[in-house]
């Protein structure tokens, strides 16, 4: 199954694409272990996500923390801490 | 609990008019004792920006926004809430955010009001990035950690 990610802000800029579909490999299991993977994925995406600590994530549009279980998650989103209001 | 009111909540790359979001949320109504609304406006920094630029994630933006509104009618006794985000660019002088609650007495209508601004500004996906006057790349702004303390006060033991 594949999963959408979504990136906004500065998490969008660093990486250079707005979304893409990617099949997420096995063990792959948290939101954690998914930042761990996708900075593997290249310079743009190291770049990104050098502090994987101040990255905010959304599964399905509501906010999640890093332990949250990635199981069953049609789109995730990746961005910076909010800045609106 | 009496009827749960639906709050009106829009997110909008156009401008909108203060007193025709209270007068929509008053009109005909004789219930209503207090309506407290809250402003947003673009900064120019001292003429260091010609505007902001706000990027939000469609499709969340207005669901969380919902659950924020959903959260204070749970807490106060609102009559009335009304709810507007802009986003793309806006120039200093400019509305971004507005916030309507109304209620049949002050202290429900202020607090709400407070309540929903301080969790906007922590939780709705919005980002602003600068655009500056003398042409340089402007930067994307930086979440204050104050906006997060503020939110911070809200929480009750067992949220």
């Amino acid at each position: 199954m594949s999963t959408k990610l979504i990136y906004f802000a500065w998490v969008r800029e660093r990486i250079g694409k707005p979304e893409e579909d990617v099949e997420l490999p096995a063990g792959i299991e948290t939101v954690a272990d998914l930042l761990r993977w996708l900075k593997s994925r290249g310079e743009e995406y190291e770049n990104a996500l050098q502090y994987p600590d101040v990255i905010r994530v959304a599964i399905n549009q509501e906010h999640v923390g890093h332990r949250e279980k990635i199981a069953g998650a049609r789109e995730i989103a990746l961005f910076p801490p909010m800045t609106g209001g | 609990m009496a009827s749960t009111i639906v709050p009106a909540i829009r997110v909008q790359r156009e401008d909108f008019d203060v007193a025709a979001e209270i007068a929509a949320l008053t009109k005909g109504r004789a219930d209503i004792g207090a309506v407290v609304t809250f402003s947003g406006l673009c900064r120019d920094e001292q003429g260091a920006l010609t505007a902001l630029e706000l990027e939000h994630y469609p499709g969340m933006a207005e669901a969380e926004i919902g659950r924020i509104a959903a959260e204070a009618i749970e807490r106060w006794p609102l009559q009335g809430l009304t709810v507007i985000h802009r986003h793309g660019k806006i120039a200093p002088g400019e509305n971004i955010v507005l916030v309507v609650a109304a209620s049949a007495h002050r202290q429900a209508a202020f607090e709400a009001a407070d309540f929903l601004m301080d969790y906007l500004k922590s939780r709705a996906p919005f980002w602003k990035k600068e655009h500056r006057a003398d042409g340089s790349e402007g930067g994307w702004v930086e979440a204050k950690e104050a906006d997060d303390k503020a939110a911070d006060r809200w929480k009750t033991p067992g949220r």
